[in-house]
């Protein structure tokens, strides 16, 4: 039977062939062709994913898979080229090419100082992204997700190095592949343990194994894998990257760094979820390193001036949440966040776009003050998509946030009350962030101030319907505690996590304690906004930080220590292997060689001194030898 | 005569040959003691030739005589005759050239 | 019958362009000659079962020495390599003049015909012809049309791999001695019976020879300096093609003849090659001149092969097979790329370079592709590859491949490298006028961009080819 699922390549087909479109057309194309056609093709895929989301909404629906062509096939392997169709691949199709269409329709009108030639090859490498991603999610078997993986990053790098005049930019574009690729190692790692272990990199054929398998060995590939998901999803000690990575159009930080390459790693992990199951060591790894991760990159985000290193670490923390998320076993939640922050951090970041683009390029909020009343739709926006984060009902932040949170009180109360510090962290900074933008008076030059405007159509109406998303979308997993109805989302990806879901001994909290909890967290965050948004509404902090706050802004020395722990020593080790090694050493052994033949034949030429009579010695002594040899021997 | 005095005598004349060729610095010197480390070899032929003959007929009386080590020793009087003859024109030309007959000036077989 | 063309098309071509004076003439002439080759395999491939491409005439019956060459899918691919490679060679260096045109492209062509004579050979005393014929025209080449250096590197080179090639002689005789009836022909070395102790120092003996052809670590310091001083064109052949040879002997020769001295040294031999990979990876990161840059990362691909030859499973060695193919037309690429720098700004020092892509995009997008197909990326040749012979590796023992895999994060470290300091930035008064790619090299870029994606994501053709050199190897094996 033909059903629409089998139509399923043309979610990515479209982005292709709009990459492929814009790659080779690019001196030919106009502006306004190239954004359309960039964009467009993102629509495309978003109406086949609408309609891909529909199937899989059915009652009884099961995983389908598409298979394609044969990619690899050697007898003991057998990879196919195959797409699956479930509940999780469904919905992040949406989000990435819902939030996708989105960003593609802001930046036709961001990047329209580009030049024709520079905004065509833009709209390549964001449709190549998207496609990338696509394979990644809907991937049959990992080394499908391997492809998407590798691709996410690539596009990553081509797009933070978009300006490739500006050598930082390039530098932080080769961190951000660089570490992905160590990331990437592990990954690939894993995957070959699974190769051994399973016999197959195929979900469909892994999973119903999976239970078989030892402990042991589940732990190492998910702890590889999860080593891959740090990479990707910067997380510690891999995070480092993704702070730099801003150095891309913001458009981009919004679309990759924000809303979706960042949170493959969750779907990668959400995925291989029985895997993790099974493997409680890599689980509470997972745990710990999420909520270090949240916490750390939170207090860095408190003392940052630049908007978008703000929202940077943001991310870094909200990921690390959901990696909180996915190690309690809250799956469902995880991808929940996944998905509400995917609306509210790409509205922050299109915000953040839009008073940029206001300020030319000013980027400093120490520059800024004032700004709501210039640009009211950007500033009532960014406002919803501050609320949202904080996690106030009924914005979406609030349930997807809290679903986390409880779940992690079910699992070790510890590990809430940290998780909570990091919220009242994230109000905090949050609010720092709107009040030093939006509120106090204008800081920057006269003729910034001058040509301050709002910003076009194409770049509101994405934050618009953004800012509805990240308002509403957290009612679709409404907990329990509010709705007889509740949590349609978990009920949706049931499905995918049922294996999960049987293992887990499910002790879930009372009524009481739950409203105990979010009485607490709730006043504590309001406190921490009410503080942060007069403080920094009257007094902004304009002088560069001292003392701790200096350590702070300072992103606690990482940088310095890894470049004096890991990039400096590795270039002086270089620098010896040139030098000593391979020059003096290796190339000096087979020189040697030569030079020790050349050196002994210099000392056997003085026997031939010229003189007649020495010849004739050497001669009767040859003969003298060779007639005692004949006649002893 | 017992072969043995020929012999002894062949090793005797060789002996002063070398030693004269390895000692002396006189080109001609030299040359006259090749000539006789020569005809020590010369000697012997003879003499092992005419041994040799006396052998062989003792069983085979109707081989040929024993003539053809001897026939072989005129072959190299006549060739050392004609060494001879170049290598005086060679150390000739050198007396010309070097006012020395000396062969430790002739050390360019080095270069 | 299609492997006799395939030697003597190269080789009569490569004489007869000797006699050709006009220096464009004999560039015209010489892509004819390397396009007949190229046609000739493609009608050999295509028609015709395995049996008739071989070969078999009456060479030196008195050695037992036959004129035999044998096809079979290993062959065949590194044939299609070596005439894809000369073409693509010849399109893309078009601009490059050269004194004496001439003896430039015959011997270019006679080394060619060698190199596939050897990948052709089925006769040890052939194999051995075809090895040194390969090798004295590269030696003219170099220490002819080279840089400043060219006479060091050559010599270096040259009495390096002779060497080797000597220590296989010897083996190769004694070899010739264990057979009953005195022959050379590769089914009767095949079935020599030695004893282990045998096959140990036999072994070595063609290991080293092979190894200082590959290069595998530490037999590899004639390679960067040879690379760096030999035209470009020659560089591409030496690259692309005449490390393949050592490769290619290891299967056909080394492995079945001693199976099991190479599963008991496969571990000595995995370690030298691991250690290669990361050695000449760090050493990579440190490299200004492009060509040693390229020299030093080709050093680490290789080493990735060898490894992937002795794992003895599948995997590995598909993964060999169809790197080969991939690794010749990748590097190809670059040399390309490097080759259009130097022309154009007379200078490989990266720290000279510097913002080429304001002036060069099509040049930049071209080289950033085959550079990525050099990390081995996803959907690019190198990536089906190299997964499989690194899964190969891991089943031999999971820390090799740990390690190897550090290559991988460092290929990614010096490549971007590369691409930052030589494209992107801001152009100097070096690069200032830049001009971009011209269309001959644009052409001959292209066709290997359009290679490195079709065998990314169509490799069947490939596997499917070369199975039967695998199942055979295996076979031995056991």
């Amino acid at each position: 039977m033909k059903s629409i699922i089998d139509l399923v390549y043309l979610v990515p087909l479209f982005p292709l062939i709009g990459f492929l479109i814009n790659g080779l057309g690019r001196k030919n194309l106009s502006k306004s062709l190239s954004g359309m056609l960039g964009s467009g093709v993102i629509l495309a895929s978003f109406i086949v994913s609408v309609l891909l989301f529909n199937e899989t909404r059915a009652e009884g629906f099961t995983a389908t898979t598409v298979n394609l062509f044969e990619f690899i096939n050697v007898a003991s392997l057998n990879i196919p080229f195959a797409f699956q169709v479930d509940q999780l691949s469904a919905i992040f199709l949406l989000i990435i090419t819902g939030v996708g269409f989105l960003i593609h329709v802001y930046s036709t009108s961001y990047m329209h100082e580009e030049e024709p030639y520079h905004f065509a090859r833009y709209f390549a490498y964001l449709n190549l992204f998207v496609f990338s991603m696509l394979l990644l999610v809907l991937g049959a078997n990992y080394l499908i997700m391997f492809i998407g993986w590798e691709g996410v990053g690539l596009c990553s790098y081509l797009l933070i190095g978009y300006w490739f005049k500006n050598t930082e930019y390039g530098n932080a574009a080769r961190k951000a592949f660089v570490m992905n690729r160590i990331g990437d190692l592990g990954f690939l790692l894993g995957l070959f343990f699974i190769l051994q272990q399973f016999g197959s990199l195929t979900f469909s054929e892994i999973f119903p194994q999976a239970q078989g398998a030892e402990v042991g060995i589940l732990t190492v590939i998910t702890l590889l894998l999860f080593v891959g998901a740090m990479g990707k999803s910067a997380q510690i000690p891999l995070y480092t990257w993704l702070p730099d990575a801003m150095a891309g159009p913001t458009p981009v930080s919004a679309l990759i760094h924000a809303a979706t390459m960042v949170t493959a790693g969750i779907y990668m992990i959400a995925r291989s979820n029985i895997l993790y199951t099974l493997a409680p060591v890599s689980q509470t790894v997972v745990a710990i390193v999420g909520l270090s991760t949240a916490i750390l990159a939170a207090t860095i985000a408190i003392k940052q001036n630049d908007i978008k290193k703000v929202l940077a670490y943001s991310t870094v923390s909200q990921l690390g949440y959901m990696f909180l998320g996915l190690g309690v076993g809250a799956y469902t939640g995880a991808v929940f966040h996944v998905m509400t922050h995917a609306f509210f951090k790409a509205l922050l970041f299109l915000g953040a776009g839009s008073v940029i683009h206001a300020m030319h390029h000013e980027q400093d909020i120490r520059k800024m003050g004032g700004l709501s009343k210039k640009l009211p739709t950007t500033h009532w926006t960014f406002l919803v998509g501050c609320i949202a984060i904080a996690g106030i009902p009924p914005f979406s932040g609030f349930f997807s946030k809290d679903e986390i949170l409880v779940n992690a009180y079910t699992h070790n109360p510890i590990l809430y009350w940290i998780g909570l510090g990091g919220a009242l962290m994230t109000a905090f900074y949050m609010f720092r962030l709107y009040a030093m933008t939006f509120r106090g008076s204008f800081r920057g030059t006269h003729e910034q101030e001058h040509h301050l405007h709002e910003s076009p159509w194409q770049m509101t109406m994405p934050l618009i319907v953004l800012a509805i998303l990240a308002a509403v979308a957290g009612f679709i997993g409404i907990p329990e505690l509010f709705a007889t109805d509740a949590h349609r989302l978990e009920h949706y990806l049931a499905p995918v996590f049922e294996a999960s879901t049987k293992l887990k001994d499910a002790h879930t909290l009372t009524h009481s304690t739950e409203y105990m909890l979010l009485g607490v967290s709730l006043t504590l965050i309001t406190i921490s906004i009410v503080y942060a948004w007069s403080r920094f509404s009257k007094k902004p902090e304009t002088n560069d930080a001292t003392g701790f706050g200096k350590v702070l802004a300072n992103k606690w020395y990482v940088d310095e220590l890894y470049d004096s722990i890991i990039t400096k020593p590795l270039n002086a080790v270089a620098a010896i292997f040139n030098r000593y090694v391979e020059k003096s050493g290796i190339d000096g052994v087979v020189n040697g060689v030569g030079k020790s033949i050349h050196w002994g034949s210099r000392q056997l030429r003085l026997l031939q001194n010229g003189q007649v009579g020495t010849y004739v010695l050497w001669m009767v002594l040859g003969i003298l030898f060779l007639y005692v040899v004949t006649i002893f021997f | 005569m017992p072969i043995n005095y020929y012999i002894i005598l062949a090793i005797a004349l060789f002996s002063i040959g070398v030693m004269g060729v390895l000692t002396r610095r006189n080109a001609i010197i030299i040359f006259m003691c090749v000539e006789l480390m020569l005809n020590a070899v010369n000697l012997l032929l003879v003499a092992f030739s005419k041994m040799h003959y006396s052998n062989v007929a003792s069983f085979n009386p109707s081989s040929p005589v024993g003539t053809e080590a001897q026939v072989f020793v005129f072959f190299i009087m006549v060739v050392a005759a004609a060494e001879v003859s170049v290598g005086l024109a060679i150390i000739v030309m050198m007396y010309r050239n070097i006012h020395s007959v000396d062969v430790n000036f002739l050390n360019r077989l080095k270069h | 019958m299609v492997a006799l063309l395939l030697i003597l098309i190269p080789l009569l071509g490569g004489l007869a362009a000797f006699f050709i004076k006009n220096e464009s003439t004999v560039k015209q002439w010489s892509l004819l000659v390397s396009l007949a080759a190229f046609v000739a395999i493609c009608i050999g491939l295509a028609n015709g079962n395995a049996a008739t491409r071989n070969f078999e005439a009456e060479w030196l019956p008195m050695l037992g020495s036959s004129f035999a060459l044998q096809m079979d899918g290993m062959s065949a691919l590194l044939c299609l390599l070596a005439t894809i490679t000369y073409p693509i060679i010849s399109i893309s260096t078009w601009k490059n003049t050269y004194k004496s045109a001439n003896s430039f492209f015959g011997l270019m062509l006679l080394a060619q015909a060698g190199i596939i004579g050897v990948f052709l050979a089925a006769d040890g005393l052939l194999f051995y012809f075809f090895w040194e014929l390969a090798l004295i025209p590269v030696y003219f080449l170099c220490s002819k049309w080279g840089g400043e250096k060219r006479i060091a590197a050559t010599f270096k080179f040259f009495v390096y791999t002779f060497v080797g090639s000597l220590l296989m002689l010897v083996g190769l005789l004694y070899l010739y001695y264990q057979t009953p009836n005195l022959s050379f022909s590769l089914q009767s070395l095949y079935e020599v019976k030695l004893t282990v102790a045998q096959q140990a120092w036999l072994f070595w003996l063609f290991f080293i020879a092979f190894a200082i052809k590959m290069p595998v670590f530490p037999f590899h310091t004639w390679q960067p300096d040879t690379y760096e001083q030999a035209p470009t064109a020659v560089t591409m052949v030496l690259s692309a093609l005449m490390v393949k040879m050592g490769l290619f002997a290891v299967v056909r020769w080394l492995i079945p003849l001693f199976p099991a001295a190479a599963i008991e040294y496969s571990n000595i031999v995995i370690i030298l090659s691991v250690t290669g990979m990361v050695y000449a990876s760090i050493l990579a990161m440190q490299q200004d001149d492009l060509k040693r840059l390229i020299a030093y990362s080709s050093i680490a691909h290789i080493g990735l092969m060898s490894a992937a030859l002795f794992v003895n499973n599948e995997s590995g060695l598909q993964g060999a097979m169809i790197q080969f193919f991939s690794h010749g037309v990748n590097v190809l690429g670059m040399w390309i790329v490097v080759n259009l720098i130097e022309q154009q700004f007379g200078t490989r020092k990266m720290s000279e370079l510097g913002g080429i892509a304001q002036k060069a995009p099509t040049l930049t997008i071209l080289l950033v592709i085959v550079a990525l197909a050099n990390v081995a990326l996803p959907l690019t040749n190198a990536f089906v590859g190299e997964f499989l012979m690194f899964n190969g590796l891991f089943k031999f023992n999971a820390w090799y491949a740990a390690i190897g895999g550090l290559s991988i994060i460092l290929s990614a470290v010096y490549t971007l490298r590369m691409i930052q300091k030589v494209f992107y930035g801001n152009s100097n008064a070096v690069t200032a006028n830049a001009t971009d790619i011209g269309t001959m090299a644009k052409t001959g870029l292209a066709l290997i961009v359009i290679a490195i994606f079709v065998m990314g994501v169509f490799p069947k053709p490939v596997f499917a080819l070369v199975n039967d050199t695998v199942t055979m190897i295996l076979g031995i094996y056991k």
